[in-house]
This record gives structure tokens, C-alpha cells and sequence, in this order.
């Protein structure tokens, strides 16, 4: 042990705002880097499974209004505006 | 060699790796990093001329040599990026950037200081710590050039010759302190004779130099599996891996 006592420790024989700051600075850098790269991933898997949610409700519509169409004979054009509205909805 | 490598080159494989490494690499870099600083903060000897400033050392001297080593790295993976195509090595470079150039910026940091109370000058344009300097554009570079497109593999291939390009400055960093007159000092670790240090400030250097290593290790580990879901997010594997996630 080199130092005697706390105070002198934080002192560092003179030098303590120099080695604090160096410490300090390297500490807060490599802080933000972790947290940084941890979160990257967990977001990417969020974005992706949200996409597949829209894909999924995209793909029920799809087929409900391919349904209509047999049963009811809906013309084409509202089918696209409705899928359309719904990619809206989904985006909000 | 090659039929060993050869399972790697698929992205789910290298990312269940990374996924088991990462803990170990985190872990050692955990017990390592608090014995060494707590060695070099509190237990090595003050320097005979430079006093309690020799502290600094102790993370400055690792992060410099850490920062050229990843650049080391990010270079050999860029000449079999663009030699040989493979994909996840263009993958590893966007891993690598952001550590090596976080080390850059502590190594600069640290540097000055203490330059500030030993040299009386927080910066001045030596060789070495331009060159340094220098090393932490290209690493911004490479970072930038990965950001710039929407094309993630046109991205990683202006990034790999850029990043093959600055390999140029390694060796000039490491020899600046010889070739040119500079304020910087020699080299006391990296040299083929044996290191100019007492031993009770080697061992506590060494103990933090593997700490960070490992830090950085497992820093890439996780960057390189953010950045292989991110290439490969329309995969089955990668939906049903975000799928189990969102389960959780």
C-alpha cells in the first residue's frame, strides 16, 4: 500500500485532479459503450418483432378482404384503400 | 483449418458463439480490471521522477496498445472482406469500429492528461499523438462510411477499403517515437528487449492490460451479434429468436 490515508490517496501527491480525471473520463466512456452496446440488440429484436405483428395482421386482412371479394364482389379499389388504411393504422 | 472455419461462415452459428463467449469474456474482464486498478491505484509504488502521475499509466498504456490492436484486427478482417468475400469478417468491421475507436479516444484523453502536468501542455502535434489522432478519424471514418448507406454490404465494402487503407498508420504510430524526434517517449513494453519497467509496476500493468482485452473482447462479442441480426433479420433463425424474445 502506498498511500497512508484516504485523503492522501485522493491527493495523489499532487497529482489528483489529473488522475482522477483520466479515471474518471475512461470510467464514463466505457459506461456509455456498454450500455450503448447492450441496447443495440435488444432494439433490433424489438423493431423485428414488431414488423412481424404488422406482417402477421397484414397477411389476416389480406385474406378476410380476399374473402369478400369472392363472397361479396367488391370492386378492387376499395380492397387496396382498406389494406392501405390498415398499413397506416399499424404504422401509428 | 478450413473445414474447422467453415461452420462459421453461417451467421447463426458465429452469433451462438458470441452468445456463449460473451459471459466469459465478461466475467474475466470483471475479476481482472478490479485487481488490476485496484494494483495500480492503490498497492504499485509511485514512479521515482513522474510520482503518483505514473497512475494514469496504467489505462493509458493498455488503451493505446488495445487501440491498434483492434485496428490490427478490423484490417485483417477488411483484406478477407474484399480477398475472399466473406461476409461476416464485412460484419466484424462495423463490431470493431466503435470499440477501437472508444480506446482511441481514452488513449488521447489519458495522454493528455498527463501531459498537462509533466510536459505543461495538454496537447502538442508530436508525431505520435498526431498519428494517434489520425488512428481515431480513421476509426470515425470507418464508422461513418458504415452509417453513410442504406446498403448495408456496399456499406461494408467502402468500409473494408478504408479500413485496409489506414493500416498504413499502424506502423507509423509504432515507430514515430524512433523515426522522428518527438516529445513522446520510447517504447518500454513493446520492444523485442526485455521491458524497462520494475516488476511490481509490470504485473499490476499486465493484470489491467488482460482486463481490458477481455473487456474488449466481449465488447465486439455483443456488437457483432447486434450487427449479425441486423444483417440477417429476414432469416427464420432471427425471427424466431425475436419471436422467443418477445415471449419473455
Amino acid at each position: 500500500m502506498s498511500f497512508n490515508s484516504f485523503a492522501e490517496f485522493l491527493h495523489m501527491g499532487g497529482y489528483g485532479f489529473y488522475v482522477w480525471l483520466s479515471y474518471g473520463f475512461t470510467a464514463a466512456l466505457l459506461i456509455i459503450l456498454v450500455i450503448n452496446s447492450k441496447r443495440k440488440e435488444k432494439q433490433l429484436f424489438a423493431k423485428i418483432s414488431q414488423r412481424l405483428k404488422r406482417e402477421a395482421k397484414l397477411k389476416q386482412v389480406a385474406k378476410q378482404n380476399s374473402g369478400k371479394i369472392k363472397q361479396e364482389q367488391v370492386n378492387p379499389e376499395t380492397v387496396n384503400t382498406d389494406q392501405f388504411n390498415t398499413t397506416q393504422e399499424n404504422k401509428g | 483449418m478450413w473445414k474447422w472455419l467453415h461452420p462459421y461462415s453461417n451467421p447463426q452459428t458465429t452469433y451462438n458463439l458470441c452468445g456463449t463467449l460473451t459471459p466469459w469474456f465478461a466475467g474475466i474482464s470483471a475479476i481482472l480490471l478490479t485487481i488490476g486498478l485496484a494494483m495500480s491505484l492503490v498497492f504499485s509504488p509511485p514512479d521515482y521522477q513522474q510520482g503518483e502521475s505514473v497512475r494514469i499509466f496504467y489505462i493509458h498504456v493498455p488503451s493505446a496498445m488495445l487501440s491498434m490492436g483492434i485496428y490490427l484486427g478490423m484490417a485483417i478482417s477488411a483484406l478477407c472482406a474484399l480477398v475472399w468475400q466473406m461476409k461476416l469478417t464485412e460484419t466484424s468491421i462495423a463490431a470493431m469500429a466503435p470499440v477501437g475507436a472508444t480506446f482511441t479516444a481514452i488513449a488521447l484523453f489519458t495522454g493528455a492528461a498527463w501531459g498537462k502536468p509533466m510536459w505543461g501542455t495538454w496537447w502538442v502535434w508530436d508525431a505520435r499523438l498526431t498519428s494517434e489522432l489520425i488512428l481515431l478519424f480513421l476509426y470515425l471514418g470507418v464508422i461513418a462510411l458504415h452509417n453513410a448507406f442504406e446498403d448495408k454490404e456496399l456499406a461494408g465494402k467502402a468500409a473494408s477499403v478504408l479500413a485496409l487503407v489506414g493500416v498504413i498508420n499502424l506502423p507509423i504510430i509504432h515507430y514515430s517515437v524512433e523515426w522522428w524526434n518527438t516529445l513522446h517517449q520510447g517504447a518500454t513494453i513493446s520492444k523485442f528487449d526485455k521491458p524497462s519497467m520494475s516488476t511490481d509496476m509490470l504485473i499490476p500493468f499486465a493484470i489491467s492490460f488482460f482486463g481490458f482485452a477481455f473487456m474488449v473482447a466481449s465488447l465486439i462479442c455483443i456488437r457483432f451479434k447486434a450487427e449479425i441480426i441486423a444483417r440477417n433479420s429476414m432469416r427464420p433463425w432471427v425471427k424466431a429468436l425475436a419471436m422467443e424474445k418477445e415471449a419473455n
